[in-house]
Parts: structure tokens; C-alpha cells; sequence
């Protein structure tokens, strides 16, 4: 079962009956599970939007197209990050792979950021929430199961990211167990923090206040960025071979499927729950 | 446990312990606890499936003879109302998700790699995963019992609302809600397994057409499974949302709709029960060709009816719900779907029967537990189409002619496949064979047993006996019929008694035998029994449907191919084995924990839920970075037999 070959094959796998690598098939058929999933959900959201009790919440008054619209092509061009990142991959390219990669954690990052700020919006400006009608339990149900999809992803991106960094085979390095434990909290800790200082920045500056008050308020958040920002660059810094390369490139790809397919089901939700609603 | 325990070793090891860093410890041993809890050899995986399964199996017949005996004569107080609720919960939801269903999974995970002719499924820790996941979520279904809350007592389907936090305000039904959730993740991830394993790790020749049937049927449960268990997954979620976050899904004040929890659990419920009763058809397509000494009749009509039926499985849900008032096209197009259904289904015990006739019939005992599938299962069959017709199904709607109707095609057709199934793969298993005067004497009674418990049932739905009463009074003619009914149900205890007393006897102290002993048709009993850890000390060629008959027939030219072959893998370094690994079950104790915190806590449900969650992806992360190398093996001589 070990191949001898000097150049891989990206799309074709010797050793299966079909020729298509396990991890491509197995993601292909959670897939179509996970179809299933959301279809559900959906199908849950429109009934409940066909039959809406007196006194429901109008859509429209409560979201807001733009940003939505906005994250919406966030979320797309994400998708071509991915893509990219398998490309590079695939022609044993690390350093691209590795900075498509963050490409498209960032691309991630800002789509649940834009989440997170919507439903903190929803919530205490349009007074919508989970359990104050049927609309708001489908509404945050189906989108926040999205959203979990999403921030899985970009879990799994982080993951994946700092496993290339792991040493080739043969070398004596110990410490790169706990090294890359701490890579992977440095690399969420810049995800979250320039989140919520996103966030923080936006809020401050809706409610009239200079850039000065954002500072006092959130300064805790900028350092926290700031260290983790350096301590990911610290651990980023190239220390010999590595054992990830182009015969990963499978592990790349099939995550690269899911990633995909979250943004495809983004596009069903963003058109059944949002677009419809200004038909 | 020693039978296959021993059998694993007719080879010999190398490098079993690489140098790695010490957080990715591998454990090696090969007996003891540990070597179980660890194992990703898809035999043992599938020995513990079987081993849970028919656990449950006991626990649930229990629970029915404890309902047999509540409804023995009117006005019964043995057991009070919320007792009876309990019970009939609990052993409709044992016997569906915790006997049947694992045992089909069992059987799948032992035979699908020997039928096709591969050395493990394609992800031999995920199947572990499948396993440890699987005993938690009936770990914590069945908690209950040892709480306050008491078990589940909302039925089987949880109809909304009874299942609302107003109408069981206890944590009964939150454990309900999290021990089916973790039921579903370990099918869905078993399931994903088994559709990989059999598109992708069939030997050489094995072509889609040589499949033995019972791969077949594996192959389409497994795909009714990813693509039904969804549904009961989200509308579980919704239910687990309802109670613990408040929100509107199933509450009728804020604008939410009971009835949608009846399609989202059909959805997922019809597929169901063709999940539970194809892998049971695929047992029957093996036995009846093995005992009939001829090939499968109609083997393309066969495969194709399994695969019209699970695709119409999922056409057919709401006539479980005709009585719901669902308008005059919607329960007229699901009558005519449901009646339609029956049309592959009776071409299957036509085949059956094409298989049987002129063959030369071998009394055994797996052979009788077949013929009385295909008779119960006929049974329960027209039954159902009885029932398909929506203004006669209007009458026989929750009495006991339903529950006639299901028990005959759970126990008469699902149960008596796998009964069957448990002794035409035991000598292949454990290497030794079950007598055949007990097996025979446990399906004469098993068999009576069953008819006079459930074939009066059909008389008192008729006469208007509700389900789920826990009582009767004695004025409504239905005395005598639950008077035998109960008897039949004493009779059918003694009959399984005496079948699992014999199949552990067998077990320890069983006749042994040697190779392939019913002369039979498929590859896996061209294996040594029980296997090696290695399957195939070579990996065979197709090179026709039924494989091994063929090489039965040509033995000289599979030899050549075979020490060709042996050659071959001799120069790539022996048989490549994976490492056993622990992570797998880490992960599966922090789903356990997880789910325990959420639904059965009063108190720290946050911290619990949350250590819980961290113990799951800590195991998660660790079993995707250990790597998935194994070591090298090497067939010894082959022990003759």
C-alpha cells in the first residue's frame, strides 16, 4: 500500500478499486449527509415562513442586505482562496499553501465576525431573538448552525496550517508537539481578537466616538492581538524540513470539499432566507 | 473473549513499536482489556457490536415480557401507568437503535471486508469511533433508569408536544434527545465507513455485479442511513433547543407546529425500518443459495429491488400519518407510493423462492430460521399493505394490529434474519458450530412462541384495542386474546433463553470444525475460522459472482495466481496492519461526558458539557496527528484444517 512513485497522482489512487482516494469518497458521502442536514433546516425555516403566527416580526425591517451581501462575497472569495491553496499543494508549494491558507482563515474570520456583529444587531437594536417567536428560533437556528459549520472550517484551516510546520520524519525536534499547541492558540487568538476589535472599532464609531475612546475601551483586545500576531509570526519562522507535503495534498483537498460546500450552502440560506424576502 | 483472541496470532509481527513522540504512545498488546478498547480490527470491532447488541437484546425482551405480563388479565396492577409508560419507551427504543440496528452493524463490520475481499474497512479507527460512540449514546438513554427522572416515557417517536419541557418537565427526555444524537453520529460515521470500504477496497475482480448480496444490502442501508438519520438529527435538535433554550419550534402558543416533529421523524422513521429489514434480506439472499445448493435466482433483480426499496423508502413517510389530516392528494399520493413499494419487496420472496425450487434443501439450522423469515416477514408484509390503504389504516391506527403488523416484520422478518445470520456465521467466527439439535429446538419454540404472542393482536386491534393502555377492564372482549398473547410471550422467552444459552455454550465448549463448513458460495469461508488478524494471508482475485465456489472449482489456477500474488506482496514489505490506537475512544468518552452534562445534570451542566467538549477534541486532534502508519506482517504457513 506504500507508493513507490516519484510524482503523485492527484487524481487517480492506485490503491482503490474506483481509483478516487478514501478521503475524497468519505467527504463526498458526509456530504450528501450534511445536504440532508441543512435541508431540513431550511425546509423547517420556510414552513414556518409560510405560516407565520399574528404578530411575527416582518424580515424585512429587521436585516440589513448590505452587510450581508457584502459578507456573502466574503465567503465566496474564500472559496477561491481555498481552491488556490489546493492548487499549491498539489505542486508542492508549501509557502503559497500556507499563506492561501490564511487567506482564507481570514476570509472566514471576517464572515463570522460580520455573523456575530448581525446577531448582536438583531438582538438589541431589532429586539429579535431565539425565543421571542417561532421566527427568530428558525432565523438563529438555521443560521448559527451555519455559522458552526463555518467556524468547524476555519478550525480545521488553523489545524491543518500548523500541521505543515510539523518536522519530517527522522528529526530530533521534541518540542514541536507543544510548539504547535501553541501555534494553533496564537493563530485563534489573532482570529479572535481582531474580531472583536473589529467589532468594538465599529460599534464605537456608529455611537459617535473618536478612534481615542475605541482605544480605551478595547485596548485589552489590540494587545492581545498584538502578541498573539507575533507569537504566530515567531513560530511561522522556517526551522528545516517538514513531513507535510505534495502527498498531503489529499488531506488539503477533501478539507477543501467541506470549505466548499459550506459556501454553497451559504448561497442556498443567503437566497431562501434573505433574497426572498425582498421578492 | 479467548476464542478470538488466540486466533489472531498465525503470523508474526516487526516493528511493532516505532520511535514517535511519547504523547502518540500506540498500544500494541494484542490480549486484555486494553487490546479491546483499542482494537481497530473490523472483526473485533464487530464481535463488541454483537456483544452490545444482543445485551440490549435481553434487556429489551425483558422489558417486553414485563409488559406481556402488566396486560395478562383486565385491570392488572402489577406495574403502575408511568412504569408501563417507561417500559414500552424504553424497549421500543432499545430493540430499534440498541439490538437491531448494532447487530446489522455488527454483522457488517465482521463481513463486509471478508465478502470483498479486503484486509479492514477503509477507516479502521473511525470504526472505532462508530463503536465507543454507539455504547455511549445507549449508555445514556438508558440512565435514566438509575435516576430520579426515571426513564424515557414519551414513546418511541416522542410525538410533539408531550415531548415539551411542559409535559415532561424531568430529564428523562433530554437524555432521550442526547443518547439518540450520539446514536445517530455513530451510525452516520459507521455508515460512511462502509459505503467507502465497499466502492473502494474490493479485490481485484470484485467487480459492483460479483458483490455477494449481503454487501449489496449493506451498501444501501448505509446509504439510508447518512441520508435519513439527518432528519431525526435536526428535529432532536430543535427538541433539545425547545427545552433547554426556550425556543418555539413545537410550541403551539409562540407559532410553532407539533405536526412538523411527525414529518421530521418519519422522514428519518420510514428509511428506518428498511434499515432495519435489508440487512436481514441480504442475510436470507446468502443462506437460502448456500442451503439450496444453487446460485442466488435472479441475483441483478435481487440488488436492484434492494435499491428500488431504499430509494422509495423515502417516498412513503406520512402513511404513518394519515389520520393527522393531511388533505385528500397528499394521503392519496402516499397510499399509492406505499402500495407500490410492495412491488420490489414481493419480487425479492419471489426470488426467494425461485431459489428454493428444484434446489436440494439442506435442513440446517440457519436454513430454518430463513424459511421462517420469508414466511413471517410474508405475514407482516400483507399486513402492511393493509395498512397502505389510508381509510381502512384510519381504523387500525394505533391499536394492536399495528403493533401485529410491526412486530412481525421486526421479529418474524428483521430478528429472524439475524437469528439465522448469528448461526450460519458462528463456525466462520469462532471456529466452531452450534448443534443442531438445540438450534432447531430453539427455532421450533421461538417460532411458536412468536405466533401465539402476536397473531392474536391482530384480532384485538380489530375488536378496537388501543396501544399503549396499561390496562384494560375485563368487559371489552379482549381477555382471552391477551391471556395467550401473554402465554405466547412466556413460550417466545424460553425459546431465545435456550438460543443464547446454547450460542454461549458453543462458544466456550462447542464442536469444533474446520473450513468452510456448509460447502458455501462466498468468500469469506474461504478464510480459516476464525480469521487471522490479516483477513487474507493473500488478497484473492475474482473472478466470479459467487468467488469462492469458483475457486472451488478451479483450484490449480487460483494456487498460481495466489503464490504469484504472495510473491509480489512478500517484495513490498509483507501485509501492512494498522497500529491499534486509543484516541478514537478518547474521543467517544468526551462525546459520553458532553452528552451526560448536557441532559442528565442539574447543576455545573455548563462546566461538564464544556469538559466534556475539550476531552472530545483534544482525542480528535491527537488521532489525526498520530498518522495512520501501521506496522508489516507475515503470514506464517497457513494452519492446515
Amino acid at each position: 500500500m506504500s507508493s513507490h512513485a516519484d510524482t503523485i497522482d492527484h487524481h487517480h489512487d492506485h490503491t482503490t478499486t474506483t481509483g478516487i482516494p478514501n478521503k475524497k469518497l468519505v467527504m463526498w458521502a458526509f456530504l450528501a449527509s450534511d445536504c440532508m442536514f441543512f435541508g431540513v433546516l431550511i425546509a423547517t425555516h420556510m414552513i414556518y415562513r409560510l405560516y407565520p403566527p399574528p404578530g411575527a416580526p416582518d424580515p424585512m425591517d429587521i436585516f440589513s442586505i448590505e452587510l450581508t451581501s457584502f459578507s456573502t462575497f466574503i465567503l465566496l472569495m474564500s472559496s477561491l482562496m481555498m481552491a488556490l491553496a489546493v492548487n499549491a499543494i498539489q505542486k508542492n508549494n508549501l509557502k503559497s499553501m500556507r499563506l492561501s491558507l490564511l487567506t482564507t482563515v481570514f476570509f472566514g474570520a471576517i464572515f463570522l465576525g460580520c455573523q456575530v456583529y448581525e446577531f448582536q444587531h438583531f438582538v438589541y437594536a431589532k429586539h429579535l431573538t431565539l425565543t421571542n417567536s417561532i421566527f427568530g428560533s428558525t432565523f438563529y437556528t438555521l443560521t448559527g448552525t451555519h455559522g458552526t459549520h463555518v467556524a468547524i472550517g476555519v478550525f480545521w484551516l488553523i489545524l491543518m496550517y500548523v500541521r505543515s510546520f510539523q518536522p519530517a520524519a527522522g528529526i530530533k525536534d521534541k518540542g514541536w508537539f507543544w510548539r504547535g499547541l501553541i501555534h494553533i492558540a496564537a493563530v485563534i487568538g489573532v482570529v479572535i481578537f481582531s474580531m472583536f476589535a473589529v467589532i468594538g472599532l465599529t460599534h464605537t464609531l456608529q455611537a459617535g466616538e473618536g478612534f481615542g475612546a475605541f482605544l480605551s475601551h478595547d485596548f485589552g483586545l489590540l494587545i492581545g492581538l498584538a502578541v498573539t500576531t507575533a507569537l504566530s509570526f515567531y513560530l511561522a519562522r522556517p526551522r528545516g524540513p517538514v513531513a507535510f507535503g505534495e502527498a498531503n495534498a489529499i488531506d488539503v483537498e477533501s478539507m477543501g470539499l467541506y470549505w466548499h460546500f459550506v459556501d454553497i450552502v451559504w448561497i442556498v440560506i443567503f437566497t431562501a432566507v434573505y433574497l426572498l424576502e425582498y421578492l | 473473549m479467548e476464542a478470538t483472541a488466540k486466533s489472531n496470532f498465525t503470523g508474526h509481527d516487526e516493528h511493532v513499536a516505532p520511535k514517535r513522540a511519547s504523547v502518540f504512545w500506540r498500544p500494541t498488546s494484542k490480549t486484555g482489556l486494553m487490546s479491546w478498547l483499542t482494537t481497530v480490527d473490523h472483526k473485533r470491532i464487530g464481535f463488541l457490536y454483537g456483544v452490545f447488541a444482543l445485551f440490549f437484546f435481553i434487556v429489551g425482551g425483558l422489558e417486553a415480557l414485563l409488559i406481556r405480563l402488566q396486560l395478562a388479565v383486565p385491570n392488572n396492577d402489577l406495574l403502575s401507568a408511568q412504569q408501563y409508560n417507561e417500559l414500552f419507551t424504553m424497549h421500543g427504543t432499545t430493540m430499534i437503535f440498541l439490538a437491531i440496528m448494532p447487530l446489522s452493524a455488527a454483522f457488517f463490520n465482521f463481513m463486509i471486508p471478508l465478502q470483498i475481499g479486503a484486509r479492514d474497512v477503509a477507516f479502521p479507527r473511525l470504526n472505532s469511533f462508530s463503536l465507543w460512540t454507539f455504547v455511549a449514546g445507549a449508555a445514556i438513554i438508558n440512565l435514566g433508569w438509575f435516576m430520579k427522572a426515571g426513564a424515557p416515557d414519551a414513546g418511541w417517536f416522542g410525538y410533539a408536544p408531550l415531548t415539551s419541557s411542559t409535559y415532561s418537565p424531568d430529564h428523562s427526555i433530554d437524555m432521550w434527545v442526547m443518547g439518540l444524537q450520539l446514536l445517530g453520529v455513530a451510525s452516520i460515521a459507521a455508515s460512511l465507513n462502509f459505503i467507502v470500504t465497499i466502492i473502494n477496497m474490493r479485490a481485484p475482480g470484485m467487480t459492483m455485479m460479483r458483490l455477494p448480496v449481503f454487501t449489496w444490502m449493506a451498501l444501501f442501508t448505509s446509504f439510508l442511513l447518512i441520508l435519513s438519520f439527518p432528519a431525526i438529527t435536526i428535529a432532536l435538535v430543535e427538541l433539545m433547543m425547545d427545552r433547554l433554550f426556550g425556543t418555539n419550534f413545537f410550541e403551539v402558543s409562540n407559532g410553532g407546529m407539533p405536526i412538523l416533529w411527525q414529518h421530521l421523524f418519519w422522514i428519518f422513521g420510514h428509511p428506518e425500518v428498511y434499515i432495519l429489514i435489508l440487512p436481514a434480506m441480504g442475510v436470507i439472499s446468502e443462506i437460502l443459495p448456500t442451503f439450496s445448493r444453487k446460485p442466488l435466482f435472479g441475483y441483478p433483480i435481487v440488488v436492484f429491488s434492494g435499491a428500488i426499496i431504499g430509494f422509495m423508502g423515502f417516498t412513503v413517510w406520512s402513511h404513518h400519518m394519515f389520520t393527522t389530516g393531511m388533505g385528500t392528494v397528499a394521503t392519496a399520493a402516499f397510499a399509492l407510493a406505499t402500495m407500490a413499494i410492495a412491488v420490489p419487496t414481493g419480487v425479492k420472496i419471489f426470488n426467494w423462492i425461485g431459489t428454493l425450487w428444484g434446489g436440494h434443501l439442506q435442513m440446517r439450522t440457519p436454513m430454518m430460521f430463513a424459511l421462517g423469515f420469508i414466511w413471517m416477514f410474508m405475514v407482516g408484509g400483507f399486513s402492511g399493505i393493509m395498512h397502505s390503504a389510508a381509510p381502512a389504516d384510519a381504523q387500525q391506527q394505533d391499536s394492536y394490529f399495528v403493533v401485529a403488523h410491526f412486530h412481525y416484520v421486526l421479529i418474524g422478518g428483521s430478528l429472524f434474519g439475524l437469528l439465522a445470520a448469528i448461526h450460519y456465521w458462528f463456525p466462520l467466527m469462532f471456529g466452531r458450530i452450534v448443534s443442531e439439535f438445540w438450534g432447531k429446538l430453539s427455532f421450533w419454540i421461538i417460532f411458536t412462541g412468536f405466533n401465539i404472542t402476536f397473531f392474536p393482536m391482530h384480532f384485538l386491534g380489530l375488536n378496537g384495542m388501543p396501544r399503549r393502555t396499561f390496562t384494560y377492564d375485563s368487559n371489552l372482549g379482549w381477555n382471552t386474546p391477551n391471556f395467550i398473547a401473554t402465554i405466547g410471550a412466556l413460550i417466545l422467552g424460553v425459546g431465545i433463553a435456550i438460543y443464547f444459552i446454547t450460542i454461549v455454550y458453543t462458544y466456550f465448549k462447542g464442536q469444533k470444525i474446520g473450513r468452510d463448513p456448509w460447502d458455501a458460495r462466498t468468500l469469506e469461508w474461504s478464510l480459516p475460522c476464525p480469521p487471522p488478524e490479516y483477513n487474507f494471508a493473500v488478497i484473492p482475485k475474482v473472478h466470479a459472482r459467487d468467488a469462492f465456489w469458483y475457486e472451488k472449482q478451479h483450484k490449480e489456477e487460483i494456487a498460481k495466481e495466489n503464490a504469484a500474488q504472495a510473491k509480489e506482496d512478500k517484495a513490498h514489505g509483507g501485509i501492512h496492519m494498522p497500529f491499534a490506537s486509543i484516541y478514537p475512544l478518547v474521543a467517544s468518552i468526551g462525546l459520553l461526558v458532553a452528552g451526560i452534562g448536557i441532559s442528565a445534570l442539574d447543576h455545573n451542566k455548563l462546566i461538564v458539557s464544556i469538559i466534556g467538549g475539550v476531552i472530545m477534541v483534544a482525542g480528535i486532534f491527537l488521532w489525526a496527528h498520530e498518522g495512520n502508519e501501521g506496522y508489516h506482517m507475515h503470514a506464517d504457513k497457513e494452519e492446515k484444517s
